[in-house]
């Protein structure tokens, strides 16, 4: 049981968390023909839309009702108007989805009444999905941004479905965690298929910003999960939410359409797949396939072979919740000691992750409880880079953003296959530290006065 | 101290601003940021543009006043650099929350300004203004002062919310801060005839000392860069220089030329991209150092300097000419670089098909057209959709441009190169724009291109497949069955215009062309592109956010 506590500082310090709005935005982009439209000044979209093409290195959509001071004064509702209108006639998008930002929450715009008298006044928009969604900067971070967005859009796009009707066995609704990526989509895609289930991802960011190279230039999404496949989610037999996140999007579709769910809160690990593969052999009547019984025993050998570096490492993870809880008890159970531990935001998983605290606070902390707790692995999105080159430890990146190393869409945690890649990378990291930064020299075992040396002084 | 109203004001009647000076009296009144489009905007705001100016000083703690969003999506995003504190490099924020919001952020500015001082205790903070506590009221310039009355630093408020206008006003703003809180209030230890100002450069990949090496050669100190591997207090006495280069043509013209009023400072406008403008500029800064009191054979050394490194690089730059000799460029970018690019790439033999204006002043349009002839192809807001259609069809070999746009290029499996904020080369003086041709050159010439040209080897397969069926069709379809007015073709809803048929009428209709609208949309793509027509206006945001 870990205990959890919030930083009581005034000033954020190298901040770990980004805001609330684009984490809904980043949601919409896994639709097809989608325009994600943050309700802010311009900045707003601008800083979002910078970072999602720094890590994706891909052309991101996204618009902005680019609210001014005196619109604000006014209210946003003429913005949005406007801006509804001219990205419908220029782009014909299939969806617009709408998030609000820190001030147009501060001015208190009722954006469902505006969207509804919107609509009254031009028609043509009557068949446009527009899903709004309520997601202020000053609270709450990135992941609840995804989590509200995809929920709304469960509550605004799928049919009511009868639960009284034969519901067709052979589809699955997966709503994934905004941790994973594109690449442990596409894992997950395929061991679906290989169950002989039909998923429906929501979203499906690997349809939208994997790296394929669309025929056409397209200003909207250049794929994802359509609309119209959307409406039909309520048809399946089984609906299944990867991170905790996302279990009020999973309840919403219970509610709405009577499809039971089933939570898994981590997918990167052999117990965690274990249960997931039983889960998906239980319900398709299926054994597994002989593929996974092989990657299975891939992840046991690769779990031999890493846990002689791995094991005994202390680690400083950085991380929004579902994500830090994923990872370090994945490499707690590979041995690793869980010494830092900071997060953005409050969830229930948190008290579950296996150290002793969990800080809701910034990469300063990071920094300093690395420090002082004698860290030798610094974990974090890009952002930690600094923290890393000044204590002078190997750093892995995971997570978002990921700005300054190329195919974070493709970095795979999920899956024993995924695991198995995970533990290899981390192991050579520091296979490589302990070769340039830790080579024994004759002075490495001299006697001190602090008694006994029994590992080679670290050497910063 | 004025209020914020006032200084936008004041910031947009810029009398140095060529494109401000040639407007009516009502037309100057309105200012000249242009109104934003809803859902048609892009870019970065005046709180953006703020920072990007400021936050190369690299011993001042950068506090943004606002919730996450500012500064935790943004932090870390720039490519200067810094030869001594890494301070500019940390991020903080108040990170407002929604209790802030309700009963007002000052005190835990105050508080925060506290820790920072206490941790870190940097020459001085710059406070940036943001959106949401500008709406709730409050008061940074107060918070500021009494902040700096009680930890005895300069404290210095940056007003700059976002929602004021765009980037480029709030780089003006940042100007208008220097002027009102730093510039003139500190004094450098000594003097000399060979003291200037650098303003507008941001030192991004090193820059500055591609050139600075030069200036030291010639005994020229550049006594404060405004904002580039900048110190706090070099700012503070940056009024004891004799002359001023500005780099960046519209983001700090009211600071060279307020500092010109003030104290006299000479300026002139200038560039280092390019082996003629950097001799020019240099000729220029011995001229103006001369003119304020420096011997006049300063400029003899200078014309050595110039003759030797322009002998040099025009030697090195000869290798390249066969490789770019017919090679056509197109440059997306923004304002002083939308001509000084020009001149260097022309010197190696490139031919440039087109150049963008969007941000370019007057001045710089004549400069255009004195470099590239009357009809230079100026580009003044091209839509992504045209210009990945003008590189589709081969109309350019290259594109240089901003990081935002790179993927209308890469797309079209077309070589491009970063020469923005976000790039990773040196590109300045004699040394930079060898590094830039030598980078064109390896664009130009990776393998990579003529593999990404070729079609995947199933579509051809494919096509065959589709043409031996359809041809089968034919031969077995009788004549008269062939007018499809007689017979089943039906039009069905899987997208607006796709026709799809049971009869054989259709086949022969169409052609081997049936199987394309026969095949729903699929979620591969945004659209079932074969069978609807997309309109050519389209803003998408990358591009229009490209600078």
């Amino acid at each position: 049981m870990a205990i959890v506590t919030t930083s009581k500082k005034a000033c954020s310090v190298n901040p770990l968390k980004m805001s609330q709005p684009i984490g809904g935005s980043f949601a919409f982009m896994g639709l097809r023909g989608a325009m994600p439209l943050l309700h802010g000044p311009q900045g707003c979209a601008s800083f979002g839309l910078t970072l999602f093409v720094r890590h994706f290195n891909e052309a991101v959509p996204m618009q902005t009702t680019a609210m001014s001071e005196v619109a604000t004064v006014l209210g946003g509702h003429e913005n949005l108007e406007q801006a509804i209108l001219n990205i419908y006639n220029r782009i014909e998008p299939e969806i617009i989805g709408i998030n609000s930002t820190g001030v147009t929450e501060t001015n208190g715009d009722d954006v469902e009444a505006f969207i509804r008298l919107i609509r009254q006044k031009h028609r043509q928009l009557e068949k446009l999905p527009l899903v709004y969604v309520s997601t202020p900067d000053f609270k709450d971070a990135l992941q609840d941004g995804w989590g509200k967005t995809v929920a709304r859009m469960i509550e605004v796009l799928v049919t009511p479905f009868d639960p009284a009707r034969p519901r067709d066995a052979s589809r699955v609704n997966v709503l994934p965690g905004c941790h994973l990526t594109p690449g442990d989509l596409d894992e997950l895609r395929t061991i679906f298929e290989d169950f002989g289930l039909k998923p429906s991802f929501l979203p499906d960011l690997a349809g939208s910003l994997d790296g394929h190279i669309p025929d056409e230039f397209t200003p909207t999404t250049i794929g994802g999960i359509g609309v119209d496949e959307i409406a039909t989610m309520g048809q399946v037999a089984w609906t299944i939410a990867i991170g905790a996140q996302m279990r009020r999007a999973a309840e919403t579709m219970q509610v709405r359409t009577g499809a039971p769910f089933r939570l898994f809160e981590r997918l990167c690990g052999l117990i965690p797949n274990d249960e997931f593969m039983a889960f998906l052999s239980q319900i398709t009547g299926r054994s597994v396939p002989s593929k996974y019984r092989r990657q299975r025993g891939q992840l046991a050998d690769a779990m031999l072979d890493a846990h002689f570096h791995i094991g005994g490492r202390k680690l400083a993870i950085g991380a929004e919740p579902d994500l830090l809880f994923d990872l370090s008890s994945s490499l707690h159970e590979m041995g690793a000691q869980v010494t830092a531990a900071v997060t953005t935001t409050n969830s229930p998983v948190l008290q579950r992750v296996r150290t002793e605290d969990v800080l809701i606070g910034d990469l300063e902390d990071l920094e300093e409880l690395a420090r002082t707790r004698d860290c030798d692995l610094l974990i974090s999105h890009s952002h930690g880079r600094q923290a890393a080159s000044r204590l002078n430890v190997p750093f892995f990146r995971v997570g978002f953003p990921m700005f300054d190393r190329l195919g974070a869409a493709h970095l795979t945690m999920v899956g024993y296959r995924g695991t198995r890649d995970l533990i290899f990378d981390i192991a050579n990291l520091i296979i490589t530290d302990r070769e340039i930064n830790h080579r024994p020299t004759p002075d490495s075992w001299r006697f001190t006065n602090s008694g006994l040396q029994v590992v080679s002084p670290r050497l910063h | 101290m004025t209020s914020l109203p006032t200084t936008i004001q004041d910031v947009f009647n810029e009398p140095g601003c060529a494109r401000n000076a040639s407007k009516s009296k009502v037309e100057r009144k309105n200012g000249c940021t242009k109104q934003l489009k809803p859902g048609g905007a892009a870019g970065g705001c005046a709180f953006d543009g703020a920072k990007v100016a400021l936050q190369p000083f690299t011993d001042v703690a950068h506090l943004v006043h606002g919730p996450i969003a500012c500064e935790g999506n943004s932090w870390d995003n720039r490519g200067s650099v810094s030869s001594g504190s890494d301070l500019w490099r940390r991020s903080f924020t108040t990170d407002m929350s929604e209790t802030d919001i309700v009963f007002g952020g000052e005190k835990r500015l105050y508080r925060a300004v506290k820790e920072i001082t206490e941790k870190y205790n940097p020459q001085a903070i710059f406070v940036y203004q943001t959106c949401v506590p500008a709406m709730i009221g409050d008061d940074i310039d107060m918070v500021c002062k009494a902040a700096s009355a009680k930890f005895g630093k300069p404290v210095i408020p940056i007003n700059s919310p976002g929602f004021v206008g765009s980037k480029n006003l709030g780089n003006k703003l940042a100007g208008e801060a220097l002027l009102e809180h730093v510039i003139g209030t500190g004094e450098p230890d000594y003097t000399t005839s060979y003291d200037i100002n650098i303003i507008g450069e941001y030192n991004l990949s090193g820059e500055l000392w591609q050139i600075k090496p030069l200036l030291d050669e010639l005994g020229i100190r550049i006594l404060s860069c405004i904002s580039g591997d900048g110190k706090y207090r070099e700012v503070a006495y940056s009024h004891r220089a004799k002359a001023a280069m500005m780099v960046c043509s519209r983001a700090m013209i009211n600071v060279a030329r307020k500092m010109r009023q003030r104290y006299g400072i000479p300026f002139f406008e200038g560039s280092f991209y390019g082996i003629e403008d950097t001799s020019d500029s240099l000729r220029q800064i011995a001229r103006m150092l001369i003119e304020s009191g420096a011997p006049a054979e300063l400029m003899e050394r200078t014309q050595a300097l110039i003759a030797r490194e322009e002998t040099k690089a025009w030697a090195a730059i000869e290798r390249f000419k066969p490789r770019f000799a017919g090679k056509r460029v197109v440059l997306i970018t923004g304002g002083v670089k939308s001509w000084s690019m020009v001149a260097a790439l022309q010197e190696a033999g490139l031919e440039i098909v087109g150049t963008s204006v969007k941000k370019s002043t007057k001045k710089d349009k004549e400069r255009i057209k004195e470099l590239m002839g009357q009809d230079a192809h100026m580009i003044e807001d091209m839509s992504p959709r045209e210009i990945y259609k003008m590189l589709k069809d081969a109309k350019a070999d290259i594109m240089l441009s901003g990081g935002k746009s790179q993927f209308v290029a890469l797309k079209a499996a077309m070589p491009w190169l970063d020469i923005n904020q976000e790039r990773c080369h040196a590109y300045m003086g004699y040394v930079g724009i060898l590094k830039l041709m030598e980078e064109i050159e390896k664009a130009l010439y990776n393998p990579i291109w003529d593999q990404l040209r070729q079609a995947a080897p199933w579509d051809e397969f494919d096509r065959n497949l589709q043409a031996r069926t359809a041809a089968q069709m034919h031969a077995q379809a009788p004549d008269p069955v062939r007018d499809p007015s007689r017979n089943g073709v039906r039009t069905i809803s899987f997208s607006n215009q796709a026709e799809v048929s049971e009869g054989e009428s259709a086949i022969a209709a169409h052609g081997p062309k049936l199987a394309e609208p026969n095949k729903p949309c699929t979620s591969s793509s945004g659209r079932c592109i074969a069978c609807k027509d997309i309109p050519s206006d389209l803003q998408p945001p990358a591009l229009q956010a490209a600078e």
